[in-house]
This record gives C-alpha cells, structure tokens and sequence, in this order.
C-alpha cells in the first residue's frame, strides 16, 4: 500500500517535472548529405515525443572527430549523442566511456547487417547503431569498358583493372583511365591503400604489434598505387579524396574508381551525374587474397556514458536508426537516397532495389567484408582499413602524408615506406607496445 | 617608505598580470613532465624528458624549424620591402588617394582562415583558379602551386595579409618626413635613390624595427593559412613548428608531447626575440 502511494508520487513528480523542462539533446555529428536530412527530419521525431528538443552541433568529419574526442576523453558532457565511426566504437567501448544501447524489440537488433552490428560491438554488446554503413567496390564505364573490347565481370583483379586503364585513358579528350584518392589522411588516401596493401596480402602490425610497412606486400602495393595513378590517373591526384573524384567522375573524366559503395548512389543519379545511364559496378579488385579487399565503414550514434539524459538519447537513436526513419525518408525524399548498409530490410525492400541498381553488389561488398579476420597473416587488431587502437590515427595521418608526397613525386616509394615505418614504430614504442 | 605606498597600490594588478601568466605556463610545464594522452587516461605517471625527447626526435622536426625560419624571414622580408615601396608610392598626393590607401589596407582584416581559403580556390587552384587561367593564356603549363610549391604558397598569403599592417607604420612614418630637408638635398643635387637611401631609409628606421618585432611575434604562430590549405603537406614540407605542435595535440591527442612542444615554441621565440632587441633595438633608444 505504502509502496503503491510512493510509485505514485514519484510518478507524479516526473510527469510535473517533464512538463514544465523541456529536455535537450546535443548532437554532434557529420556535415554530409544523410546526416543534414536527418536534421530537417528531427521535426517528426519532436512531434512523436513531446518535451524532447533536438540541438545540432554540424562539424566537418575531421574537426568532429577533434571534439567528440575530446570531449570524451576529458568527460566533458557537451554532447548527449555522438556521431562516431567503425574506428572509435570498439575504441570507446572497451574504454567503458560508450552507453550500452539496449533498443526495444520493436527496433529488431537482428535485422541489423552483421557485419555492422559486429564491427560495433564488443564482446557482443552494442556500443552504438549504424546510421549508414558501406564498404568499397570498384565503378567503371561501361561505355568505354564496352569500346576497348573488355569484360571485367563481378571480381576484378587488380591486373585487370590496370589493364583496363590502360587501353580507356585518354587525357588528350579529357578521359582518365582511373581516379584514385590522393589526399593524405587516415580516413583519406589511407583508406584505399590499406586496401589495397591489404588485398597484396600485408597488414598494419604482425602479432608482436610490430608495424609492417616496408614488407613486401606494403612495396608492392604503394609502387603498383603510385605507377597506375602516374601512368592513368588524372593530374593533382595527392588533393583528391571522395568529394573530389565524385565531381571529376559526374563529369565523365574517370573510367575507373574503387571508392565507398555509397558513392553509387550519386554516379548513378541522372540529376548529378553525366555518366549516369553508362556506370556498372563490381567489387573491389583483387591481387593475391581477397581478405580486406574491400573497406567496411559506418557512421553510427552513440551515448557517451557521462550522459544525464539517457533514456531521451536511447529513443532518439532508436528512431533514428529504426526501419521506420528508413521508410520515412523513402517516402518524402525518394528510395534511392535512404541512408544504406544498415539494415537487412531494406535490401528486401522492391522500392529501394527498383531505386537502386547498385544494391546487390553494395549488399555483397558490404557481407564479404569481416573487421576481425581482414588480412592473409593473423593481425592482432580489429577493422579492415584500420587498426583499431587509439594510435592508430596518428601513424595513419603520418603514414599518409608520406604516401601523398610518393605520389606527387616528392620522394620515392621506398623512402617514404622507410620514414612511415619510423613513424609508425615510433607510436607504438611510445604507447608501451614493446620496447 | 615612501617608495611602499605606490608599490602596494600597483601590486593588485601586478599580481593578477603575474598570474595570468605564470598558471598556464606552470600548468603546461607540468603537463609537459607527465605522461598524458587523452586516448589513453589509465596511462599516467612521471615522463621525465620523455615527451621532450619524442617532439624533438620527431623525423619533421628539423624541418618544421627550418619551414619557421623560412617562413619568417621571408614575410618579414617581402612586407618590409613591399611596405616601403607602395608607402612611397601613394606618399605624394593624387587623386582619390585616400581611397587607395583604405583599399590598400583592406587585406588586413580579412581573418586569416577566409583569406587561405581564397587563395587555395580563387588564385591557386591548378584547374579553375585565376593563376591557371594566367598561365594559361600566356600558353604556359599550369602550376600546382599547393602541391608542387607549398610553403612558397603559404609565403604568399601571409605576407599578403600583412603587407597592409607594414604599409600602414610606413604611410604614417613618411608623413613626418622633413619635407624641408628633402628639398634641400634636390637643390644639393642628390638624386632620388640618393635621397632614398641617405634621407628615407633611415628616417624609416624605427618603424622598421617596429615592423620587424611585431611580425615576428605573430608570424611564429602562423597555423590557420597551413590547415586550411595544405594540412602541413605535402609530406611535412609546409609543416611549421606551430602546426608540429597541433598535429602531436588534436591528431595524436598527446597533451604531454604537445606540451613539451609549445614550450620548445616558446624557448624559440625567446631566442629570435634576443637576436632581434640586439640587433635592432639600437633604433628603439
């Protein structure tokens, strides 16, 4: 009875305390195109929960990155969800400075790509949920695949491709055989070539955590990447990443580009892209394995475990990871814009597959690619295109201003593996990895 | 005694000066002694030189210093010389001169992250950038200036946005000329580079050292031009020390390392400053 009249009470006190303070979440998250429709979104998410306003801190990937970081590490409570990627989660999660997310059923766990769901969680508990997800796969020109007489079909190989490239570059009317990113950063150039290295049959650090960059898969794969860009790559190739090939591909200028599967979307959208009627897709191209061919990257949202606001972050992210903001998007936008990569229903959606050709080989891309086994010789650490472990960023951001300045012919190949692996070494010295 | 009251009225703002310095030196020093990444809070304890050793081993170390040195002399060099002669210039009078001197100010305050953008996508870019079009209609090969000569670039801009700031003390300074002597030197028969050098110049002196010590001190920490078009690159080759320091502090999250860096930045700085009261501040007695 007693206990009946305190549950009671106290009920009434949050009801009165919910309706005269509004609760805010502070969000901080990325500048690119499914994370601002998320924004204009957020309205319908406010309607459906009352009391809930939505505060959005918008910063380019690289100065969020900075923030969250900070903000994390320092316990500094600025923001109530974060937007993290494939490379922090596991980071984070272990660290305990991640919330477990503990959705309802109605949100259906089991429907997430598990690949994803893997690549966020540790020890099987969810640290944060996908809001997009892609790997990488290989876009060509049909049209001119088609003129120099050549099939690729579903798996390439990287001879092929080189090939290829070979016979369709014509920088004399404005053609290059293959665009490739350029730009140094780890989430830039590095990207690619540790695909690249990775499908040469390297990796970052062996089993005793040693940095492995002037093995020979490492050689291999940095003078095939400097070679084809030199020989068949456009010009000013150290300042390309996504966004600028994108352009110079809309435009008809590459025949060639293995870059993130969500990039399908926009070479085959005929409002954007002039090529857009001629694009066909396969997977990433191999070489001696296809373990880590292709990358697997997400961005997700995330509680850091300072949050006062729990519960109102939980259902945020629950809404805005769920099938249903899926469906919303596809209803007002347009199927081939929903955010991709997360969810097994929405590659069973005929909306979204009569949207988007691209489907089947991002879905494909996206299965084949596993963060814990992504390398011929076991690595000790998790992700595909990266090394999971806080240092991580620094011999990435290192290794690729080293491999910016091979290929605008600033240095050799061999040195600037000789001065990454310094670098790397360096790290993971420092860090107490071995002495 | 009587010297007690005047002092003891001053040490409230003495002391507040006093600390508003020496805590965040204090702090940054012992940051500088501990082992402290924001990655890694369970890691702590006594670094001894450790983070001092790391930033000063750092493989763009020497070249992060060279890139300062470079990069000082040279903007010092091209505002002191450009100053001088465009305050010549619009010394006499014509014209509208007042509006080309506003005009000629102007660069001064654009903020130094709007002017890099600028010139990295208006003037510099290899494809679309006022430069190329030059280049090209003169039927020469594009340059590629960020990557092929990135800290000549970043020269470039910065010394753009201070050429005002050194033409302004030369405006001013040339305006209390002795025009009186001047014309004596023309009855005398000196001509003009005569003039210039025995008359002008050293009227100019002072404000030259003027010019010199305050682009220095703000030249050191040139940063905002290096992130938003080059990121350091390519390579390290427009890495300077400031931008060494925020790659150890923001990218690797190393508060220890970035520390011990700021404090080398400082010992640099105190260093060039000695250099520069020697050897010019003959003409600030």
């Amino acid at each position: 009875m007693r206990l009946q009249t305190t549950l009671a009470l106290a009920a009434a006190f949050a009801l009165a305390g919910a309706a005269h303070a509004d609760t805010e979440l502070v969000i901080a998250t990325v500048n690119n195109g499914h994370m601002i429709e998320m924004q204009k979104l957020t309205k319908y998410f406010e309607q459906a929960n009352p009391g809930v306003k939505v505060k959005w801190v918008t910063l380019e990937e690289g100065v969020l990155r900075q923030r969250v970081t900070t903000d994390i590490a320092t316990k500094g409570g600025q923001f109530d969800i974060m937007t993290i990627g494939m490379y922090e989660t596991p980071i984070w999660g272990k660290k305990g400075w991640l919330q477990e997310l503990k959705p309802d059923a109605a949100y259906d766990v089991d429907d997430l790509l598990p690949a994803m769901r893997n690549g966020l969680s540790v020890d099987g508990k969810l640290y944060a949920a996908p809001f997009y997800g892609e790997s990488s796969m290989l876009m060509y020109r049909k049209d001119l695949a088609d003129k120099a007489g050549v099939q690729l079909g579903d798996h390439p190989t990287w001879t092929q491709v080189k090939d290829l490239a070979a016979k369709i570059h014509d920088p004399k009317n404005g053609v290059y055989g293959i665009c490739l990113r350029g730009k140094p950063g780890w989430g830039d150039n590095m990207a690619f070539i540790t695909t690249l290295a990775n499908t040469y049959g390297g990796q970052w650090f062996d089993a005793g955590w040693k940095p492995q960059l002037e093995s020979k898969p490492w050689k291999d794969a940095t003078n095939f990447y400097v070679d084809l860009l030199k020989n068949y790559g456009p010009p000013g190739s150290s300042a390309n990443s996504f966004n600028e090939i994108l352009a110079l591909f809309n435009a008809g200028k590459c025949g060639m580009w293995v870059d993130a599967t969500i990039a399908a979307s926009f070479v085959s959208d005929p409002k954007q892209s002039k090529v857009a009627d001629k694009v066909a897709f396969a997977q990433a191209p191999t070489a001696v394995t296809p373990k880590g061919a292709n990358w697997l990257w997400a961005w997700a949202l995330a509680i850091p475990s300072g949050s006062k606001k729990v519960p109102e972050a939980q259902k945020f992210i629950s809404w805005a990871t769920s099938k249903d903001y899926i469906a919303l998007v596809g209803k007002t936008n347009g199927w081939a814009t929903v955010p991709t990569g997360t969810r097994k229903s929405t590659y069973e959606n005929a909306d979204f597959l009569k949207a988007a050709k691209f489907a089947p080989a991002e879905k494909a891309a996206i299965d084949s690619a596993n963060p814990n086994d992504s390398t011929l010789p076991k690595s000790p650490y998790v992700g595909v295109q990266f090394a999971a472990i806080p240092e991580f960023q620094a011999i990435g951001i290192a290794v690729g201003q080293q491999m910016s300045a091979a290929l605008a012919g600033k240095t050799s190949v061999d040195a600037a593996l000789k001065a990454s692996q310094t670098a790397a070494d360096r790290e993971m010295k420092k860090a107490g990895y071995y002495k | 005694m009587n010297r007690f009251l005047p002092r003891a009225l001053m040490a409230p703002a003495v002391a507040a000066l006093f600390l508003w310095m020496i805590v965040p030196l204090a702090m940054t020093i012992y940051f500088s002694l501990i082992r402290f990444n924001l990655m890694q809070p369970e890691v702590r304890g006594f670094a001894g030189l450790g983070n001092f050793e790391y930033f000063v081993t750092d493989p763009s170390f020497m070249t992060a210093v060279v890139n300062t040195v470079v990069l000082l002399a040279s903007v010092i060099a091209i505002t002191v010389a450009g100053g001088i002669a465009v305050a010549l210039l619009v010394d006499a009078p014509f014209p509208g001169r007042s509006l080309v001197r506003l005009l000629l100010i102007a660069p001064f305050f654009v903020m130094p992250t709007v002017n890099a953008l600028l010139w990295k996508h208006m003037m510099m870019n290899p494809i679309y950038g006022v430069l190329a079009q030059v280049w090209q209609f003169f039927g020469l090969q594009r340059v590629d200036w960020l990557t092929d000569l990135p800290l000549f670039s970043i020269i470039l801009m910065v010394a753009w946005q201070w050429l005002p700031f050194a033409t302004l003390i030369f405006i001013t300074s040339l305006q209390s000329m002795n025009r009186e002597q001047l014309e004596a030197a023309t009855m005398d028969g000196a001509n003009y580079l005569q003039k210039l050098r025995f008359m002008v110049i050293p009227h100019l002196g002072r404000s030259i050292a003027v010019v010199i010590m305050i682009e220095m001190i703000f030249l050191m920490s040139v940063f905002a031009e290096i992130f938003t078009t080059t990121g350091g690159g390519p390579g390290d080759a427009s890495t300077n020390v400031a931008f060494l320091i925020f790659k150890q502090a923001l990218l690797n999250f190393d508060a220890g390392v970035a520390s011990a860096g700021a404090l080398f930045a400082v010992l640099l700085a105190n260093v060039a400053a000695v250099f520069l009261i020697r050897m010019i501040g003959k003409n600030l007695d």
